[in-house]
């Protein structure tokens, strides 16, 4: 029916380069990088510990046995045991869901707030724009551990406040990316094209705007994730937050601090190990997500 | 007879290591080029012209590497040189202009000590001596008062102007051998036309032996001695520049100077050998409501930017600034009909305000003043922010200039096509809407299959595709053609232009088609506008504008265009 169709160069179709899945394409990834194929095996292991962990450990992580009171690491306690007697063990991989939930709670929140305030400041721009850049400048101008110590001071000792407070000190951090990111696609033709199709204002910001900073995105969330830990953890640690004798690796290390001098490092030391590892997995993650949900890259 | 060549090139075989395996961009090819000798590589995308040159000096990315062959400049081993040697060659006995002339200058640095810096790393020049050299090399390349333009940085310059100082640094060592890389894709005729001018006169008064690597057949011919016509990395024909012109061998280099649009051609022309002829289909062309006058009307068009205040930093820090200078006029105060079914051409160069002008037109930038009336009615007056929700929205469509950027890379094929019909069309339903997509990418010349792919597992000419099944979704009446094969390989052109036409046809639109290209332009539109600085410098017909041209600066343009040996 249409003669235009039929001359189809051979070569057009040729060219055009396949297409490959999702699983195929994170096989890539992981090989190009055996790094990246660490940081997602560490993840593994620490969602599996949220999820399984307080239904996996050998001893109850609040039972105390005076008895057994600040051992070393041994068969029966692989991390030793503290001042009442608790398995270390036990303690440091039930606190992951804690910690974990913690994190994920706080960057979920920073995200949504943040970078739909980023993405409209930089898309609208005027007012907006104004309004947006002034909150973050003004949460920027404290010391932010600081600034989440008085947030949670001032709201009161919970983890629902924790998890505020961490997501109002990074919350810059997302508005300002977001906005850079949603600024230089304001003009970009596809976005023009969506206007000429006649998509509203807002239909462009959520269709056009949001889908295709979501890599950048997703990079600052694997990379928040770690700051989120450790924020969380340095506020249990100098008594704000979760109390104790909840198990959470912040307060773990604090109550640990004061045995180091004595000689029982296990105490303080394998808390702090867990903290470490998971704020090293989310760092490593970034680059890993960025090259899995970059759909550029899957060629 | 013959004196050894310059730069021989033998059995040359260059792989690429990819995710699928090794690709061999450029396959046992064979060239050379003699002292003082201009030779053209010409070639589509893919064709491995680039990657040629880029063996030759040695830049190839990592993933790239000489897996046979041998490369021998002035009897030197290019290919076992070691990178010590090589920088000492690249410079300054080959160097080596790219297309974007801005790209390749440091934005921060002026351009004179650009210079400087070649002429001392060099040794051509020492401290004491390098700014007057500098001076002497700008003054070369002929920019207008180089002493002052010493002083520049790039982004103070124009686009020929920028080009023009990368030239002066890759020929202030004296180099033996210039390879220009698209030397002047990107820029207007007339810059082009004083550019290449400018490269050939330098280096025949020094000698030197030049590449030029291009796309442009005509280009190749009206500059060269000899042509080098590659095919996806192979070489697939050599000859004189004149020779080749008048008695090509190969189908390949056949099909490549058809598909380049030339004076005295038709649009069908363009096509290969056998192809089918196009707009036998106008009779099924819907019925349009006829209505009265024309279908666009402009009527002292304005468009005006505020111009930044004037005054040195402190100043305008202390908030002494000098009253607001005037305010810059992109366009000036234009006005021209468009007539139902009509295609009106829009021509003029970089900044001349044919891009305002067609944006203002799609209503996605408000007039300063002005009328713009569609069908009668003054959709100027509606603003742009509240015209996607207008009914004329609907009628206006356009085909933007990038087919990749025009795509947003999340969306498939079809997505993309039926975003217009989804947000206005009357079309619902899963099974309702496949089928008009499939309807639209068969009219349009989209394989069905591709329709569930993403922008970048298509070819440059099927997101052509793509974007102008989306501009027809909606049957508008106008569609605005911004430059719509500017991005695009002249036989993607040649099949993308004749599609337009045939669209045309059966569907009874009109467009406005802007474009640089007077070749393009003549084949396609029935009236020309030429556009310079925001006005209209002159209008009428096509073969009017184009065969006898009144304006200076329409004869001007014309005499730009390069003429390929008769």
């Amino acid at each position: 029916m249409n003669e235009i169709s039929k001359i189809e160069p051979a070569a057009l179709r040729f060219e055009a380069p396949p297409s490959t899945s999702l699983l195929a394409h994170a096989r890539h990834v992981v090989a190009e990088n055996p790094v990246t194929g660490f940081a997602f095996g560490l993840f593994a292991l620490i969602l599996l510990a949220a999820i399984f962990g307080p239904w996996l450990v050998p001893y109850d992580p609040l039972a105390s046995n005076t008895n057994s009171a600040l051992q070393g690491p041994s068969a029966a306690h692989w991390f030793g045991t503290d001042q009442l007697g608790r398995d270390i063990f036990s303690r440091v991989v039930a606190a992951t869901r804690l910690d974990f939930s913690i994190a994920v709670a706080s960057v979920a929140l920073v995200f949504l707030l943040g970078g739909l305030a980023g993405v409209m400041a930089g898309f609208f721009g005027g007012w907006v724009d104004t309004l947006v850049g002034r909150i973050a400048d003004t949460i920027m101008a404290f010391p932010l551990f600081v600034l989440a110590m008085g947030i949670v001071a001032a709201l009161g000792n919970s983890v629902t406040n924790i998890v505020i407070a961490t997501a109002i000190i990074n919350f810059p951090l997302y508005a300002r990316v977001a906005r850079a990111e949603a600024n230089v696609r304001r003009e970009a033709g596809f976005v023009q094209a969506a206007r000429l199709s006649g998509n509203s204002e807002w239909r462009l910001l959520l269709t056009q705007i949001v889908p295709n900073i979501m890599p950048i995105m997703a990079v600052q969330m694997s990379l928040t994730m770690g700051y989120a830990i450790l924020n969380a953890a340095g506020l249990s640690f100098i008594g704000l937050g979760v109390r104790p004798p909840t198990p959470e690796w912040g307060i773990m290390v604090a109550e640990g601090a004061s045995f180091i001098v004595s000689g029982e490092w296990w105490v303080a030391f394998f808390p702090g190990l867990a903290l470490m590892t998971a704020v090293f997995c989310f760092n490593l993650l970034g680059d890993g997500v960025r090259d899995l949900v970059d759909p550029q890259r899957r060629n | 007879m013959n004196a050894p060549p310059l730069l021989d090139i033998r059995n040359l075989t260059v792989e690429f290591a990819t995710r699928r395996g090794t690709v061999q961009a450029v396959k046992a090819i064979d060239i050379s080029v003699g002292k003082g000798e201009t030779v053209a590589i010409v070639g589509e995308s893919g064709s491995g012209k680039s990657v040629t040159s880029y063996a030759v000096v040695r830049i190839l990315d990592r993933a790239g590497r000489v897996a046979d062959g041998s490369i021998s400049f002035s009897g030197i081993d290019l290919v076992g040189a070691s990178e010590a040697q090589m920088r000492d060659i690249r410079g300054r006995e080959i160097s080596m202009i790219f297309q974007n002339p801005r790209a390749a200058l440091n934005p921060i640095r002026k351009v004179g000590r650009q210079i400087e810096d070649v002429l001392l790393q060099h040794v051509r020049a020492t401290r004491a001596t390098a700014r007057e050299k500098a001076i002497e090399a700008l003054e070369k390349v002929r920019i207008a008062r180089p002493q002052e333009r010493y002083d520049a940085y790039p982004f103070e310059l124009s686009g020929g102007m920028c080009q023009r100082v990368v030239i002066a640094l890759a020929l202030a060592c004296q180099p033996q051998l210039l390879i220009a890389d698209e030397p002047t894709t990107g820029l207007d005729v007339t810059t082009q036309k004083a550019v290449m001018d400018l490269i050939v006169e330098l280096t025949r008064e020094r000698g030197m032996s030049t590449i030029l690597i291009t796309h442009d057949l005509g280009l190749a011919a009206a500059y060269c001695d000899r042509v080098v016509v590659m095919e996806k990395g192979r070489v697939v024909e050599t000859a004189g520049a004149a020779e080749i012109f008048r008695h090509p061998q190969h189908p390949y280099t056949r099909k490549l100077m058809k598909a380049t649009p030339r004076v005295g051609m038709s649009l069908h022309d363009l096509l290969p050998e056998g192809a089918p002829a196009s707009g036998t289909a106008a009779a099924s062309a819907p019925a349009r409501a006829p209505g009265a006058g024309p279908l666009l009307l402009v009527e002292n068009l304005v468009k005006e930017y505020p111009r930044p205040a004037q005054g040195s930093f402190l100043a305008r820090l202390a908030g002494k600034a000098e009253k607001p200078a005037e305010p810059f006029r992109a366009v000036d105060g234009i006005g021209f009909s468009v007539e139902r079914g009509e295609t009106l051409g829009l021509v003029g160069e970089s900044g001349c305000g044919k891009s305002t002008t067609s944006m203002m037109l799609n209503r996605l930038l408000d007039p300063t003043s002005g009328r713009i009336l569609f069908d009668g009615e003054d959709i100027g007056a509606i603003p742009a922010r509240r015209f996607a929700a207008s009914p004329f929205r609907r009628r206006i469509q356009m085909v933007f200039q990038d087919p990749t950027d025009s795509l947003n890379p999340r969306f498939t094929a079809e997505r993309a096509i039926l975003d217009p019909i989804l947000r206005m069309g009357a079309i619902r339903g899963g099974a309702a809407l496949r089928a008009r997509c499939e309807e639209l990418a068969q009219l349009v010349g989209l394989p069905v299959e591709l329709l569930d792919r993403f922008p970048h597992q298509l070819s440059g000419g099927q997101k052509a595709r793509v974007g102008i099944a989306r501009a027809i979704a909606l049957d508008p009446d106008l569609v605005i053609l911004d430059e719509p094969t500017a991005a695009l390989d002249v036989s993607v052109q040649a099949v993308v232009l004749n599609l337009l036409d045939d669209l045309k046809q059966r569907l009874g639109m009109s467009y406005i088609f802007v474009s640089h290209d007077l070749n393009v332009v003549r084949l396609l539109c029935d009236r020309v506008i030429v556009m310079r600085s925001g006005q209209i410098v002159e209008q009428g017909s096509a073969e009017e504008v184009l065969g006898a041209p009144k304006a200076a600066y329409t004869k001007e343009l014309l005499t730009a265009i390069p003429h390929p040996p008769a």
